[in-house]
C-alpha cells in the first residue's frame, strides 16, 4: 500500500472526536461578529442562539426614505456562502426595487452573488436601495414608472406610503419611526 | 497466466491488470514491490467506498470490479427513475422505483463473480466516523455540492495526526454536460473540496426584475413560477422538486405566463430541469471521469504508478481537452485551513480567563475573539444583542460549558479565517 499511510501510527490515540462546527456556521459567526454597520442599520435575533435567522432594520438618515424603518428577514442555509442568504422585506413598502411580496431586486442576492461577498456587503447593498432607488430594475412597476416620469410625484407617494397611505388601491404599511 | 484464482472465477479476469502489477514501470515509485504484495492488497485486503450510484457511480462500480477490487461498498439515497436508464447501465426498466445502491450492487455481483458489493440505501450523513474509518479509499460520484461539502468536511475532521490510517484519500469525480473533473483530495495534506468552492460554476440565476417584468426565455417563466408565484400562493409551504404535483403546478403557472408573453418552449421536462438545476448528463463524460477516478484508486492502492497531483479537468466541447494542475490549499479554508491548537485549561478557568489567555498569546496574535462550539455560542463580540446574550457566559466556568476534547471555534477580524481550540482540563 502506498506511502501516504506510512505516517506514524499510534493505537491508543483513538480518542473520539466530537462533531465540528460546520463551515457555514463558522462563516456566519465570522460575518456577524465583524459586521461594520452604520448607526442606520441594526440586526435583531429573535433567538440569539440561532445565528442563521434574524432581521435587519434600516433607518435611512438621508434621501427620499428618511424617516422610515424598513425590516428585512435574513435566512441563511447550510450551503452558505456557496448560496446567498435569502432576504425579504417583511413590510409592504412602496419602492421600485421591492415588490408587494417583499422580494428584493438586488443583484448580489441572486445573479451576482459570490462566496467572497458577505453579510456586510448585502446589508450595505440593501441600504443603498433606499438612497438610490433604481427605476431600471423594477419589481414594483408602478413605483418605477412614477420615479421615471415625475420625481416630485414619486417623492410625494413615498411620503404617503411611509405613513401607511394608499396609492392607486394598494395599501402600504406604516413604517414611520415612532 | 489465465489461471483462475479462487477469488476470480472469471478465467483471465486479472490478466491485463497483472501486466502492470508484476513489473515496475518507468515512473513507478522505488518502494513498489511487484507481484503478490500489491495483488493481495488490492484483491484481498483493500476496502473501497463508492458514494453515489448514479451516472458516475454505475461506471465507477463497474470499473472497480473489473480492476480487481473485491470489497466494494456503495451508498446512494435515490431510487431509480425511468430517465436514468439511458446511461445508468446497471439498471433496467423492471428496476424503476427500486433503490439504486441495492440494484447496482446486485448487478455487479451477478456480472463479476467473486466481487462483494455492500449497498447502503440512505444518506451519507447517516453514517459516522467509525463507518468511514473502515475504508482505504473513498470515491465520490455525486451531483450535489452539499453532499460533497459534508463528506469532505467529515474526512478532513477525521484525520488524527497521530494515526496515519485515519487519513482517507478522497477521489472526487464530477460532471456537468460535456465538462468534468477528477481530483484527489488527501485530507489535510492537499487542497480540499471547500478550498475550491469558488471555482464552481454557479447555477445560472436570472435577475429577479427580468423574471418579474421582461421575460424572454422559457426559463424566465419557470423561475417566475418557482421564485415569485410559489411563495406568494403557498406561503411558507416548502417546494419539493421531487414531488410531481409541485412540478405540475409550476408547469401550469409557467405555461400560462409563457402564453401571455408569447414565449415558446416551456415543457414539463424543462420545468423540472430548471427548478432542480439539472444539466443534461452525458454518458461519455461520465465514462471518462469515472475511468480517471478508478485508475487513481488502483494506483494509490497498489503504488504501481504515481497518483495525480491533484486536479484534472476535462472539457469535451473542445475535442478531448484535459488539463491537470495542482490546486492549492487555501490557508483561509474553513474546513482544512486555519489552525487547531491544543490548549490546557485550568478547571477553575472562566470563559473570560480563556479569552484573556488567548489575547495574551504571542503566537496567535488575536484581538477580540468570538468563541463557539458546534452546539452553542460561548461569547460573541458583536452585534450588540448577541454580545449581551452571551455576556453572562464570561463569568461561567469553561468546564461547565465545554467538554474535554470538544472543539472551540474562534473567529476574529485579525484572523484570516478561524482557529480551533482543543481543550484539555488540567
Ligand atoms: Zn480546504
Amino acid at each position: 500500500m502506498i506511502k501516504i499511510w506510512s505516517m506514524k501510527k499510534n493505537e491508543d490515540s483513538a480518542a473520539k472526536k466530537k462533531p465540528k462546527t460546520s463551515a457555514a456556521q463558522i462563516r456566519v459567526q465570522k460575518d456577524l461578529t465583524e459586521l461594520d454597520l452604520p448607526s442606520t442599520m441594526q440586526t435583531n435575533f429573535p433567538d440569539p442562539a440561532d445565528l442563521l435567522n434574524f432581521t435587519l432594520t434600516i433607518q435611512p438618515d438621508e434621501g427620499m426614505y428618511k424617516g422610515g424603518a424598513f425590516v428585512f428577514s435574513f435566512n441563511i442555509n447550510s450551503n452558505y456562502p456557496h448560496e446567498p442568504p435569502k432576504v425579504k422585506c417583511t413590510q409592504t413598502i412602496y419602492h421600485p426595487n421591492v415588490d408587494l411580496e417583499g422580494n428584493v431586486c438586488l443583484n448580489i442576492l441572486r445573479e451576482d452573488w459570490k462566496p467572497v461577498l458577505n453579510l456586510n456587503t448585502v446589508m450595505v447593498g440593501l441600504q443603498y436601495l433606499f438612497l438610490e432607488p433604481n427605476a431600471d430594475d423594477p419589481l414594483n412597476k408602478e413605483a418605477a414608472e412614477d420615479l421615471r416620469r415625475n420625481r416630485e410625484a414619486f417623492l410625494q407617494n413615498v411620503k404617503n406610503s411611509l405613513r401607511g397611505g394608499n396609492i392607486r388601491g394598494t395599501q402600504y404599511d406604516r413604517v414611520l419611526i415612532a | 497466466m489465465s489461471v483462475a484464482s479462487p477469488l476470480s472465477p472469471l478465467p483471465g479476469r486479472h490478466y491485463h491488470v497483472d501486466q502492470i502489477l508484476d513489473r515496475p514501470g518507468p515512473r513507478t515509485d522505488p518502494a513498489f514491490v511487484p507481484g503478490e504484495t500489491p495483488k493481495t492488497f488490492l484483491r484481498e485486503q483493500s476496502k473501497i467506498l463508492v458514494i453515489g450510484a448514479g451516472g458516475l457511480g454505475c461506471e465507477i462500480l463497474a470499473n472497480l470490479a473489473l480492476s480487481g477490487f473485491n470489497d466494494i461498498h456503495v451508498i446512494d439515497m435515490d431510487t431509480i427513475d425511468i430517465s436514468n436508464l439511458n446511461r445508468q447501465f446497471l439498471f433496467r426498466p423492471k428496476d424503476v422505483g427500486k433503490p439504486k445502491a441495492i440494484v447496482a450492487a446486485e448487478f455487479i455481483m451477478r456480472r463479476v463473480p467473486g466481487v462483494k458489493v455492500t449497498p447502503y440505501f440512505g444518506k451519507i450523513q447517516d453514517k459516522d466516523e467509525d463507518y468511514y474509518l473502515q475504508f482505504n479509499i473513498i470515491i465520490c460520484g455525486l451531483d450535489s455540492v452539499e453532499a460533497r461539502r459534508w463528506i469532505n468536511a467529515t474526512l478532513v475532521n477525521m484525520v488524527d495526526p497521530e494515526n496515519g490510517e485515519s487519513m482517507k484519500p478522497l477521489i472526487d469525480g464530477g460532471t456537468e454536460g460535456f465538462k468534468g473533473q477528477a481530483r484527489l483530495i488527501l485530507p489535510t495534506i492537499t487542497s480540499c473540496y471547500e478550498c475550491s468552492l469558488d471555482m464552481l460554476n454557479k447555477p445560472t440565476a436570472f435577475p429577479i426584475c427580468t423574471i418579474a417584468n421582461t421575460p424572454r426565455l422559457p426559463e424566465h417563466c419557470i423561475e417566475w413560477a418557482s421564485v415569485l408565484e410559489w411563495p406568494r400562493v403557498h406561503g411558507d409551504k416548502k417546494m419539493d422538486t421531487d414531488d410531481p404535483e409541485h412540478i405540475g403546478w409550476l408547469y401550469k403557472i409557467a405555461s400560462a405566463r409563457a402564453k401571455e408573453f408569447n414565449i415558446e418552449g416551456v415543457t414539463w421536462a424543462l420545468t423540472q430541469g430548471v427548478v432542480k438545476n439539472i444539466i443534461p448528463a452525458i454518458a461519455s463524460t461520465n465514462a471518462i471521469i469515472a475511468a480517471s477516478c478508478c485508475s487513481e484508486a488502483l494506483k494509490i492502492v497498489t503504488t504501481c504508478a504515481p497518483y495525480i497531483n491533484n486536479y484534472m479537468m476535462f472539457i469535451g466541447t473542445e475535442s478531448v481537452y484535459t488539463y491537470t494542475f495542482e490546486h492549492e490549499k487555501r490557508p483561509e479554508c474553513p474546513v482544512c485551513g486555519g489552525e487547531t491548537i491544543d490548549i490546557s485549561v485550568g478547571k477553575e478557568w472562566t470563559v473570560e480567563r480563556l479569552i484573556e489567555v488567548l489575547v495574551e498569546r504571542q503566537d496567535i496574535q488575536i484581538k477580540k475573539p468570538s468563541l463557539s462550539t458546534s452546539t452553542k455560542q460561548l461569547y460573541l463580540q458583536a452585534p450588540k444583542q448577541l454580545e449581551q446574550a452571551t455576556r453572562p457566559n464570561l463569568g461561567k466556568l469553561l468546564s461547565e460549558l465545554v467538554e474535554e476534547g470538544d472543539q472551540i471555534t474562534v473567529t476574529a477580524s485579525s484572523l484570516p479565517f478561524n482557529l480551533s481550540l482543543r481543550v484539555t482540563y488540567v
